[in-house]
């Protein structure tokens, strides 16, 4: 293409970079300021008011979170709802997208309709909770992980994925008498792996995310999963006299600034690691879940 | 019975077709394959929806939901006269467009932003940049902006102390619970939101382009006749769907933000279900609240996408 060297064009470029620039800067301005103040001495932040680069650096802000079991034991409870989380609703998924993604099965328009249709209407907060609780679910594990272990669109996506894998290679397997499982997890498993990455991912992300779920269903503070125990430092850290989390036994005073800035580097840096392999697919699952399903 | 005689007894059907229970015999694996998945479905999202119908009754957890008493449209009725109906529906509505006209028109503006930018390596880190936010639950969105707006050292309260200007308790004024949402809402989604429009930018041919500059045409006046034209139909369509979903305004992020200040401005028909339901334990109240919600809200669905067809765009569903 021939660029347009006119000078308002270069204005324009010019402007428009600057601007996405601060847009971009502004966006993640936030982060870097948790992140640098969870490192930074109390004294320091109570001096300047922008931290982004803490000049007397100091963990006691980690030290006092991983003084208690509170906020590790949280952690685990976040890590195992999503590893076993991510491999049940993977394990759900990719068999029935499987399922459905071939014509010989009868009643699969029906299957599919049912499925789409839970995109448009749901019974609701109390009726779930009604079915959880009489499932026996209430105050276990399960509850943060059964519930909400499918999720139509990541099913679609990955049914639309498996129709589209070239009809041929089902078909020499077929020939040599290879049946339907291992057709799945010899030729077509294998071949999915970029989709597969994307859906765990995405799963992933959802139960890491966590948390209303184990407000609503998770009475024993000692199995709320990290996004809860964020909530109740940080957003209701005013609110709380009689709190459970046992910061109350340690510290009289309401937690410093740079306590509840170390909570939230710890609930979101496991997202910002798994980020770069996210955004490798991501655009493109957030588009092929906008084609019709 | 052979395929033959199945096409006799279901005439119009393929005869490559079998009868349901004789594809069940020979595809059994493939059904098996989906009964997981299927069972997920119908516990946890239709057996719900069939639960429902203690909208209907006056429900008590030890008589269950066949012995609880039937009272017809009791809950639905005292919906419509209790006064907090007409304050939800304010509030849900006011969020709505705020919604609407704030948050919407960022990811356009901001696709068209990136759309003009020659240099890929930059516009790479922008969207990389920009990305982020989406993947945070909104726990983290909600911490971070409290941490910045306290009135205990945040540091927006810092620098308006700074610029020589009085605190603001941002958090528990009402007055500020909606700005409050929808800076939030464009903080987290705006960028996510680019990625359809930029994908609808990508396609169009760059002779257009060529085309207009020749006749002299400046870098504005090729957004307004050639790129937003070309991403017309992805506008109305995604704006349609949005008016669909007026009743969701984020349930999971309104009730972070909810307090004793500002619930008069932020209570809306989600959070109403879970106070009435869950904390005071009216559960045929609260699951008619949420059902009218649902009801309503597959109506609007269904309008839109009966609309954007109309428009001559495929509907989503």
């Amino acid at each position: 293409m021939i660029q347009d060297k006119s000078w308002g064009s270069r204005l324009f470029d010019g402007v428009n970079i600057a601007l996405l620039a601060l847009v971009g800067l502004v966006t993640v301005l936030p982060f870097v300021h948790v992140l640098a103040g969870s490192f930074t001495t109390t004294a320091e932040l109570a001096r300047k008011q922008l931290v982004l680069i803490p000049t007397e650096f100091s963990f006691d802000a980690y030290r006092y979170i991983f003084s208690t079991s509170t906020v590790i034991r949280s952690i685990g409870v976040s890590v195992f709802i999503t590893v076993a989380g991510t491999l049940f609703s993977m394990l759900l998924t990719v068999l029935m997208a499987f399922g459905l993604s071939k014509k010989t099965l009868r009643g699969r328009q029906t299957i599919m309709f049912l499925v789409v249709f839970t995109m448009l209407f749901n019974g609701g907060l109390i009726p779930s909770f009604i079915v959880v609780k009489s499932l026996g679910l209430i105050d276990s594990y399960g509850a943060l992980i059964i519930p909400s272990a499918m999720s139509a669109f990541n099913l679609i996506i990955m049914r639309n994925f498996f129709q589209n894998l070239p009809e041929g290679l089902e078909e020499s397997a077929k020939i040599d008498g290879a049946g339907y499982w291992s057709i799945l997890f010899r030729i077509v498993i294998p071949l999915s792996m970029p989709a597969i990455a994307t859906i765990s991912l995405f799963y992933a992300v959802n139960y890491w995310n966590t948390y209303f779920q184990a407000v609503m269903y998770i009475n024993d503070a000692a199995k709320w999963p990290v996004q809860v125990i964020l909530r109740q430092i940080v957003i209701l850290a005013g609110a709380l006299t009689a709190d459970t989390t046992g910061w109350a036994a340690e510290d009289v005073l309401p937690p410093a600034q740079s306590i509840k800035m170390a909570v939230i580097v710890v609930a979101t840096v496991p997202i910002l690691i798994v980020y770069p392999f996210l955004q490798k697919h991501f655009a493109k699952g957030a588009l092929l879940g906008s084609i019709k399903g | 019975m052979n395929s033959a005689n199945a096409q006799a007894k279901y005439p119009g059907r393929l005869s490559g077709q079998e009868s349901l229970g004789k594809s069940i015999v020979k595809h059994g694996a493939l059904y098996l394959m989906i009964v997981p998945g299927l069972l997920y479905f119908i516990i946890f999202k239709y057996l719900p929806m069939f639960g429902l119908v203690i909208a209907f009754e006056d429900y008590k957890p030890y008589k269950g939901i066949f012995g609880s008493e039937w009272v017809g449209f009791a809950h639905f009725e005292r919906l419509f006269s209790e006064p907090m109906f007409l304050t939800i529906l304010f509030n849900t509505l006011t969020l709505f467009f705020l919604n609407l006209i704030f948050c919407f028109p960022v990811p356009i503006l901001l696709a068209l932003m990136l759309n003009e930018v020659r240099q890929h390596r930059f516009k790479r880190v922008i969207q990389t940049l920009v990305y982020i936010p989406h993947f945070m639950s909104w726990v983290i969105i909600v911490s971070i902006s409290f941490v910045l707006l306290s009135m205990d050292r945040g540091l927006i309260n810092e620098l308006l102390v700074a610029a020589g200007f009085d605190k603001v308790n941002f958090l528990m004024n009402p007055d500020w619970m909606r700005p409050t949402y929808i800076l939030q809402i464009i903080w987290r989604e705006s960028g996510w939101g680019t990625i359809i429009f930029l994908a609808a930018m990508a396609s169009i041919d760059p002779e257009q382009y060529e085309a207009a500059r020749l006749d002299g045409a400046g870098r504005f006046r090729q957004i307004w006749h050639i790129t937003l034209p070309s991403i017309r139909s992805v506008i109305v369509v995604l704006l349609l769907l949005k008016i669909g979903d007026v009743l969701e305004v984020g349930f999971e992020h309104i009730f972070l933000l909810l307090n004793a200040m500002n619930r008069e401005v932020g209570e809306v028909f989600d959070t109403y279900v879970y106070v009435a339901g869950l904390q005071q334990g009216q559960f045929s109240y609260s699951a008619a609240v949420g059902f009218f919600k649902s009801v309503v809200g597959l109506i609007l669905v269904m309008a839109a996408n009966w609309l954007s067809k109309k428009f001559g765009e495929e509907g989503i569903y």
